[in-house]
């Protein structure tokens, strides 16, 4: 059965309309993958020998216990952002006679080959042979170690797609997690209480019992059949039936009429991501990423790098622009032939997505403005950077958008209607933060700091002054596209 | 009103379909009538530039439709669920298509109120999402709003499949009165015989693509058709 389930996915990737697009994407992502899986691997290698060298007289295991719980909350956050959750298209498996536990187990089993799990693995397993060539403990002992961190990982897989599921169908309840974890953060930094610190004595307990790995392994098995209960319960299609359809909101957005020709189309936008899930998360994003900043301005390293902060300009500046504009037209896939036959003619259309996201960028500018806290140089650079955005940018992600070929299907039901956050989508991003980098480090480099930002701000000058012409254009190549984004929208499923 | 000219469609070596002529003049209602696989739903998806012919052109009232837009202002048209906008409430999408079809809310509202009875106190005041109701309210409110906006052309794609018997009547005097008035051009298609020839001056009968008959309706329309559509049967006989 798990065969011919795989042959569905395969099929239904090979035979989509956007598979040129997706194929592209996955190399690209293979030799990320591959240049990760290189420096995992050095890393797992070297690092007994490292700890000898830098920590003399440290038990190399010991000092890695210490810093399992660290990671594994690193893991947790990189896994959120990056891996995508396990989904498929169940309606059509609902009438046939397949158990419902089967297609769930399938679906959860199958995120046990992700990259994401492999990754870890490539520390775990060569540490551990090194610990059991330098026989520092007995073999059995480290095996019973490795067990127990590979169950850690795993667990945090299963627990990575409870929270993200959370996060999706409701933001607030994220804030238990984020405020837990800060917490713990918080008093073991100042030495209050120090989990890490006693979160590794318990891993070094499994040394002394083997038999204590069995605690990982079960925490996985929990966290394992949590998913399947979860998935199980919404192996509906339309889970919402339990609660009382709730009263539409008919906020009218009245304020965009001002806007004359383009309202109805802005408040169409606004009501599109104000009521469904998937867009309504890229908000949640925008605001959550403006925090971006603080990473890296109040870090000494990147002081000398002016470069960085462009690409961090760019980046809260434009996120929503990212998130929201690349999906541009796909948004509107399950509707798409109504917006063709309507007298929506094509380049009002894409003005007012162009205008909705020039208004994100302004807001997002201004909602940075605090960090006029690191110096007068941050503000002006993510004030550049959001003109760039609006000037050059926004051009450019119109123009990808007329590639979108992926139905966006905004009434799925919950259990499949988690697509969205994923590494495929940063990566449509990086020539919108890479150009600017490499061009203002370019005039940094050659000429000074002042020209590289000027070069910046003249370009999104430019192209706002372009910017009807630039829409024109669009225009037209989308015109010449339509026919195939009606076809590639027509097809339901991954 | 409409035109076709040497219109083929083929995909993959296959013609789907192949019409030489089709000349509609104005305020003529005319139903589509075939076969799935006829070519129904391909002919309305060309008229409407959702798909491009093989060969051959559609003018709607004179203008290409795969070369300029103009035509989409007097054009309203009704095809599949692709049509609705999930998150909207019934009055949000009227007033949507409405604003596109430069109607303003005094406007809807006085052509939704012709259509009270027709939406049964189903849809109207609910503060329901669209992707809420059910599919045959779904469709009711596709069908009304394809009247938004005076249309002179009006596509109807299987109005009938899937309705109510309450609404099927309401619906075919719906379409009546508006063909009475002589002004509305509407095309219709469907595999309901009987509605059909109740409601169309014309039928065109599709097959495999080629147009087999062309025929004013008159009271032996029905009869022919039948017979038309049952021809396989006699021969098996």
């Amino acid at each position: 059965m798990f065969k011919r389930l795989f042959s569905l996915e395969w099929k239904s990737f090979f035979r989509s309309a956007s598979v040129g697009r997706s194929l592209g994407l996955k190399i690209l992502m293979g030799f990320l993958g591959l240049y990760f899986t290189t420096a995992f691997l050095f890393f797992g290698i070297g690092l007994y020998p490292l700890i000898v060298e830098y920590f003399p007289g440290e038990e190399p295991l010991f000092l890695v216990n210490r810093f399992v719980l660290v990671w594994l909350i690193l893991e947790l956050a990189y896994r959120f952002l990056l891996q995508n959750l396990p989904i498929m298209d169940i309606k059509p498996l609902m009438l046939l006679p397949i158990k419902k536990r089967k297609v769930v187990d399938f679906v959860l089993l199958k995120s046990l080959y992700s990259f994401f799990n492999f990754l870890p693995l490539l520390i775990i397993i060569p540490f551990g042979v090194y610990n059991i060539y330098k026989q520092t403990f007995n073999t059995e002992v480290i095996i019973a170690w490795m067990i127990a961190m590979i169950g850690l990982t795993l667990s945090i897989n299963y627990a990575n797609f409870l929270i993200k599921k959370t996060f999706t169908d409701n933001i607030k309840a994220l804030i238990p997690v984020v405020g837990g974890i800060a917490v713990i953060g918080i008093l073991d930094y100042f030495k209050i209480f120090e989990s890490s610190v006693w979160f590794g004595k318990g891993l070094n307990e499994i040394l002394n019992y083997p038999l204590l790995a069995i605690i990982p392994v079960l925490l996985f098995i929990v966290f394992y059949i949590w998913n399947q209960k979860d998935l199980e319960n919404k192996f509906y299609l339309d889970s919402t039936l339990k609660e009382e359809v709730k009263d539409a909101n008919t906020k009218e957005f009245l304020w965009t009429k001002r806007f004359g020709d383009l309202a109805p189309y802005l408040q169409q936008d606004l009501k599109l991501i104000w009521r469904n899930k998937r867009p309504k998360t890229t908000i949640y994003l925008s605001i959550l990423f403006l925090a971006y900043g603080l990473i890296f301005y109040p870090n000494e390293t990147y002081q000398d790098m002016p470069a960085f902060f462009v690409f961090v300009g760019i980046f809260i500046t434009g996120i929503f622009m990212i998130n929201f504009g690349q999906f541009i037209p796909a948004w509107d896939s399950g509707y798409f032939p109504l917006i063709m036959v309507q007298n929506i003619p094509l380049k009002q259309y894409l003005t007012a997505k162009a205008g909705l996201i020039t208004f994100s960028v302004v807001v997002l500018a201004m909602l940075s403005t605090p960090y006029l806290y690191f110096g007068w140089k941050i503000l002006l650079m993510n004030m550049v950077c959001a003109v760039y955005n609006i000037g050059i940018n926004i051009p450019i992600i119109l123009y990808a958008g007329s590639f979108n070929r992926k139905r966006i299907d905004l009434d799925k039901s919950p259990f499949m209607n988690y697509q969205g956050i994923g590494a495929a989508q940063w990566i449509v991003g990086l020539p919108l933060l890479l150009i600017p980098v490499l061009i203002f480090w370019g005039f940094y480099k050659i000429i000074s700091f002042e020209s590289g930002i000027t070069v910046l701000f003249v370009m999104g000058i430019v192209g706002l002054f372009f910017r009807n012409r630039a829409i024109s254009f669009i225009a037209q190549r989308y015109k010449r596209q339509k026919y195939a984004m009606i076809e590639g929208f027509k097809q339901s499923g991954e | 009103m409409i035109t076709a000219t040497n219109l083929t469609k083929v995909y993959n070596k296959t013609t789907v379909l192949n019409i030489e002529h089709l000349d509609i003049p104005t305020g003529q209602s005319m139903g589509l009538v075939g076969n799935n696989g006829a070519g129904k739903t391909t002919f309305f998806s060309m008229l409407l530039d959702l798909i491009q012919p093989t060969t051959g052109n559609i003018f709607n009232n004179d203008i290409t439709v795969s070369q300029n837009e103009e035509w989409k202002s007097f054009t309203s048209s009704f095809i599949d669920e692709s049509f609705l906008i999930g998150y909207l409430t019934p009055e949000e999408y009227f007033y949507f298509i409405g604003d596109l079809r430069k109607q303003n809310k005094a406007d809807v509202d006085a052509l939704l109120q012709n259509f009270e009875d027709f939406f049964h106190d189903e849809i109207i005041g609910k503060r329901k999402y669209l992707r809420d109701l059910s599919k045959g309210n779904q469709k009711k409110v596709r069908i009304v709003a394809a009247l938004i906006g005076n249309p002179k052309v009006i596509i109807l794609d299987e109005p009938f499949a899937n309705l109510d018997p309450t609404t099927q009547i309401r619906l075919k005097k719906i379409i009546k009165d508006l063909t009475a008035q002589k002004e509305t051009t509407i095309l219709i298609s469907s595999h309901d015989l009987i509605h059909i020839t109740e409601v169309c001056e014309r039928i065109v009968v599709l097959d495999k693509g080629d147009m087999v008959k062309d025929i004013l309706t008159s009271p032996a329309t029905l009869d022919e058709l039948e017979t038309y559509f049952s021809r396989d049967l006699r021969l098996n006989q």
